[in-house]
């Protein structure tokens, strides 16, 4: 009889291990994503379409993709600096901002719409009027601005904006919300990346005379590159998602301001179940693609620091 | 360039890494920072590249003479090998060692081609031709440590600090680039500071050995001068192999192995001699360990060459007498 490692089951036991855990993974996760698919083709390619092509729709898109455009970037920039801030310096009140990154984990995402909604609603502490109140200086003074210079239909915009700042039930309440929600993903995916990579390399380019944003840019960027690219992306795929909080402070206003992710929601409270999970496959779809491009990366860094401790 | 260390003190939180440090690093020479872990070495080396610095106060660290103590740590000319070596692992190994170079502002970089012919030379000088398009994970340690070093050296550095620059390397390769770096430093005279906590690495590198214990320097001197005469029971018992034999009065005395010689018992003179008896021999190699046990019931390790040895053929249980030679010191 052939020996075997204590450590592992026999060929029978490992089986059904491995069976239940696919029937489990296919029946949790593959299922669900096979429905969207097959209820939104169910009346067609041509219905599949029309949902699509649907103004209210093509606008729910064009918001979500804003929001994305917007809050990406901000938590990018928000992430990194943080992760370097608590990596990187030993300072008070390290712990309680590490905490603080969590928050927006911790909190449930209807507190954390509602929360905007008590500072900026019309019976909040910053309400819409008092704002215009404030701002109205401002406003006068772009709107000047906009006659003269070159880039007019901005500050023209910028300027009625400021006149009438609303925020909840506004495009800016929804970016606030998802950058809010979305914080976390890129400094959480950083920080441990960080910590672990220790500041030897950074204390080596100081000593070879590199300033502050050459040793960043050269040294540390390059090293943690694969894990900012996958943070950005679950932060993408979360700030594209988002249901919660953007639906507090977002107020419905079909064809203005409704994201995606409420858009399904409307239609199937509609019994437009086609065009419900028509519009749903884009949000399946853009979560293969992320997954997908995870294995990509865990590919690709797999292999570059493959050799090295 | 000389180093001039003057009264340096640095506290982490309440606990004193350096305690009024004060240390003269003489121009050209290698010094070794010898002292067990935890003693503060890599701190004091961490300070004087400006990678640390001291706690507020009259704390100066000078550089031939110029006080260097706020200059920040890109702007001292130190070349710093890093424990671990830290090197850039996304980089080549020409792009690590150019990394020096190509940071510095343009009007002062050297033009591409005296930086790639800069390389070359660095990397022949540490005898690494060749692996210039490697990357740091396909190299050994004792290459990595090499490029660390040609990485430091790019910058044309006025001081050279190295910290436990063969800590994480076998025995072997230890050894062998212990001596290459020993004629290294005597071709490019560069003054040397290097962190150790191994006595014999300090012993047989270094022009001058600083001993260090608790967060202060206990002992200063050329090497024979510090395993001649060790200041203190601690440095005497640092430096390593010896014997500590209590005297009935309650002193004791300190004896290297060496300093002991052995004959057969026949030979005993009772005014200057002690019997013992051999518990235990090790006789692999050119010198001979014995454990002896005296009448009193002490141990003590004596070390003989082999030749003698033989001569004696001695086996365990057999009784012999030892003599103290007098070079040995008492202890305090
Ligand atoms: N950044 C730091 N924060 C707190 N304690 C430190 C720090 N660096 C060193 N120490 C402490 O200072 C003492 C001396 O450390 P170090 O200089 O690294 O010793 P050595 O290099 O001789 O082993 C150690 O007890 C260590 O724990
Ligand atoms: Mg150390």
């Amino acid at each position: 009889m052939a020996l075997r490692p204590s450590t592992t089951e026999s060929p029978l036991v490992r089986r059904i291990l491995i069976s239940t855990a696919l029937l489990v993974l296919s029946l949790f996760l593959l299922l669900p994503l096979t429905a969207v698919f097959a209820e939104a083709l169910r009346r067609g390619w041509e219905v599949f379409l029309a949902s699509l092509h649907d103004e209210v729709a093509l606008s729910a898109i064009h918001l979500t993709l804003m929001a994305a455009a917007i809050s990406v970037p901000l938590n990018t920039l928000f992430g990194v600096s943080a992760a370097w801030l608590i990596t990187k310096y030993r300072f008070k009140g390290r712990a309680f901002l590490l905490s603080l990154i969590d928050l927006p984990f911790a909190v449930s995402p209807v507190i954390a719409g509602l929360v905007w909604v008590m500072i900026f609603g019309s019976k909040g502490w910053l309400p819409p009027t008092a704002m215009a109140e404030a701002l109205a200086p401002a406003a006068r003074l772009i709107a000047s601005l906009a006659e003269y210079d070159g880039f007019g239909w901005l500050l023209a915009d910028l300027a009625a904006w400021l006149a009438d700042p609303k925020i909840v039930f506004a495009f800016p309440g929804i970016v606030i919300a998802t950058v809010f929600v979305t914080f976390p993903f890129v400094a959480r995916e950083l920080i441990p990346l960080m910590e672990s990579q220790g500041s030897d390399q950074e204390e080596a380019a100081v000593t070879l005379g590199a300033r502050g944003w050459q040793i960043f840019l050269r040294v540390t960027l390059p090293n943690i590159k694969w894990g900012l690219f996958y943070g950005v992306l679950l932060c993408n795929a979360r700030a594209m998602g988002e249901f919660g909080a953007v639906s507090v402070v977002s107020g419905h206003i079909r064809g203005e301001t409704n994201t995606l992710p409420l858009h399904i929601e409307v239609l199937y409270n509609e019994y437009q179940f086609s065009a419900a999970f028509a519009c749903a496959t884009l949000l399946a779809f853009l979560a293969i693609v992320t997954l997908g491009m995870k294995s990509l990366v865990e590919h690709l860094s797999g292999h570059q620091s493959s050799g090295h401790k | 360039m000389s180093i001039s260390i003057k009264s340096i003190n640095k506290t982490f939180g309440n606990y004193a890494a350096l305690e009024n440090i004060s240390l003269e690093v003489p121009n050209g020479s290698l010094t070794a920072l010898l002292g067990p872990s935890g003693s503060g070495k890599t701190t004091l080396l961490r300070i004087v590249a400006g990678l640390e610095f001291s706690d507020p106060g009259e704390g100066r660290i000078l550089f031939h003479g110029e006080d260097v103590s706020e200059t920040p740590a890109g702007k001292r000319g130190v070349g710093f090998v890093f424990q671990h070596y830290a090197l850039f692992r996304h980089m080549t190994i020409a792009e690590n060692i150019a990394f020096g170079l190509s940071v510095l502002p343009r009007s002062l970089r050297p033009a591409k081609a005296e930086i790639h012919a800069r390389i070359s030379e660095l990397l022949k000088l540490v005898k690494l031709e060749g692996l210039d398009k490697r990357r740091p994970h396909e190299l050994s340690g004792g290459q990595r440590q090499r490029v660390a070093l040609a990485r430091a050296l790019a910058i044309q550095p006025k001081v050279l600090l190295l910290d436990e620059p063969f800590g994480a390397l076998d025995a072997q390769v230890r050894k062998s680039l212990r001596r290459w770096l020993r004629v290294f430093h005597d071709e490019i005279g560069l003054t040397t500071l290097f962190v150790t906590h191994d006595q014999e690495e300090a012993l047989e590198l270094a022009d001058q050995v600083v001993v260090m214990r608790n967060a202060r320097i206990e002992q200063v001197g050329k090497p024979q001068e510090i395993y001649d005469h060790p200041r203190s029971p601690f440095v005497y018992e640092f430096l390593g192999n010896v014997n500590k034999l209590s005297a009935s009065n309650g002193s004791h005395r300190y004896i290297r192995p060496h300093e002991i010689e052995i004959a057969f018992a026949a030979e005993y003179n009772p005014e200057t001699d002690r019997l013992a008896k051999i518990d235990h021999l090790f006789s692999a190699g050119p010198v001979a360990t014995l454990s002896v046990r005296l009448d009193d019931g002490q141990f003590l390790e004596v070390e003989i060459s082999r030749k003698q040895l033989d001569e004696l053929a001695l086996d365990p249980g057999d009784e012999v007498s030892i003599r103290i030679m007098d070079s040995s010191k008492s202890g305090v």
